[in-house]
This record gives C-alpha cells, sequence and structure tokens, in this order.
C-alpha cells in the first residue's frame, strides 16, 4: 500500500500543483527518494549540495518531527503520512 | 511578474514594522493570482537574535497555509523587515529561501518604515530577482 506525502504551496509547482504525491517505500528516506525521483525538480529545494535535508525542511511522520524519530531512517508503515512543513527564516544578515 | 498590494496591506506592513522595531518583523501575504488581499502577521520565533533574523516555525507555517485556505485564497508569499538595513535580501535570506513565493522586504530606519520591495527565488537557487510592487 503506497504512503502520501503532504506536499506545502511553494513546491506544488513541481508536483503538477498536487497537494499530495503517492510513495512507496520502508523509511522515511525512501519515500522521500520516491517523491524526488518522481518530481526532479524538488530535489534542490528539499537537498543541500551533500544530499543532506535542508535545516528548514521539516518532515513529520504522522504528526512527529522525523528529528526526534530515526530521522530519514524511520521506519514506515502501510498507511502513515508524511508531511513536508516549511520554516521560513532570514534577516539582514 | 509583479505583486498586487490589496488595499490597506501596504499600510499593514509598515505599520508592522514599526511596531516591532528595532526587531525583525514576519508575516504571510494571503490572496490569490499575485494580488495579495490581507496579511497574517505571525511571532517572529528566532532564537538568533530578533534584531538581524526572523523564524517562522512550522506550526505557525502551517497555520497560514490553513488560513489562506480557509480564506478562498493561496499562500503567496511572507513579508519581513530589514530594522536600519536596507530593503534588499541578504545571503540569509536566500540561502533560506522556498521558490515560488514573493519575499516582501520592508525597511525600517529608526522606527519609521521606508523602502519596500519584493523578491523571488531564482529556480536554481543562485539569486533573488526583484518583483515589481504595485497597489491593486
Amino acid at each position: 500500500m503506497p504512503n502520501t506525502i503532504n506536499i506545502p504551496t511553494p513546491l506544488r509547482p513541481f508536483t503538477d500543483k498536487k497537494e499530495a504525491v503517492e510513495v512507496s517505500g520502508a523509511t522515511v528516506g525512501e519515500l522521500l527518494a520516491d517523491l524526488t525521483k518522481k518530481h526532479d525538480g524538488l530535489r534542490k529545494h528539499l537537498y543541500t549540495d551533500e544530499g543532506k535535508l535542508r535545516n528548514f525542511v521539516n518532515v513529520y511522520l504522522n504528526d512527529e518531527d522525523i528529528r526526534y524519530l530515526q530521522k530519514e531512517q524511520t521506519p514506515v508503515k502501510a498507511g502513515d503520512t508524511l508531511s513536508i512543513v516549511p520554516s521560513v527564516a532570514g534577516g539582514v544578515s | 511578474m509583479a505583486l498586487s498590494l490589496g488595499a490597506g496591506v501596504d499600510a499593514a506592513i509598515r505599520s508592522h514594522g514599526a511596531e516591532t522595531y528595532p526587531n525583525e518583523c514576519c508575516g504571510a501575504l494571503i490572496g490569490r493570482d499575485g494580488v495579495v488581499t490581507a496579511i497574517y502577521a505571525l511571532p517572529n520565533t528566532t532564537e538568533e537574535g530578533p534584531r538581524r533574523r526572523f523564524l517562522v516555525r512550522p506550526s505557525d507555517y502551517r497555520d497560514a497555509e490553513q488560513r489562506a485556505a480557509h480564506a478562498g485564497g493561496d499562500l503567496l508569499g511572507f513579508y519581513h523587515s530589514h530594522p536600519d538595513h536596507p530593503a534588499r535580501p541578504s545571503q540569509y535570506d536566500l540561502d533560506h529561501a522556498w521558490p515560488f513565493f514573493s519575499y516582501v522586504i520592508v525597511s525600517v530606519r529608526d522606527g519609521v518604515s521606508e523602502d519596500m520591495t519584493s523578491w523571488r527565488l531564482r529556480e536554481d537557487r543562485s539569486a533573488f530577482d526583484p518583483e515589481e510592487l504595485t497597489h491593486a
């Protein structure tokens, strides 16, 4: 059974305007990899050049921040939902 | 590209910037088809010094997206102030920007809001491009 990833507004132009995308995999990292395989334009906005999730990209498994689980190694079950939620940051320097 | 500010939006952003001076203010831009019809002021939750940084935490981001949907519109972007600095994006702004959002910056000098500009991230993340600001 596929899992669902909820996509925030600024990334929807990369997913044909879809608010949610169906993906498959056994871990959070595999679901995200499946997402970027299907929608390659997302990759540079989610990951640094070194392949790490950007620090203002928050990923929730159901309602839990994956930083407090096993990060991208967190296992997923059928029907679990991932959500990508932005932090928005900036400033004068 | 151009971003149009509906009635009262320009004044509301300037007023928020003056109110939080010397700290940075931040908030969401809500509207549709390039016209901002409302702003949603958000708390600046940075722990790195609010005089030079702002942070919209994910729970507030979610609220803003839901508020836009309930209003029948879209989240078009975010605004923030640059206290005693020009209304130009910093490297830090660039490093943390999301695509397709408008980033409105208001410069606040000695507590008085001055220049206001709007910017969009280039799709390759290399720079911001200025976006014309108009008034609906």
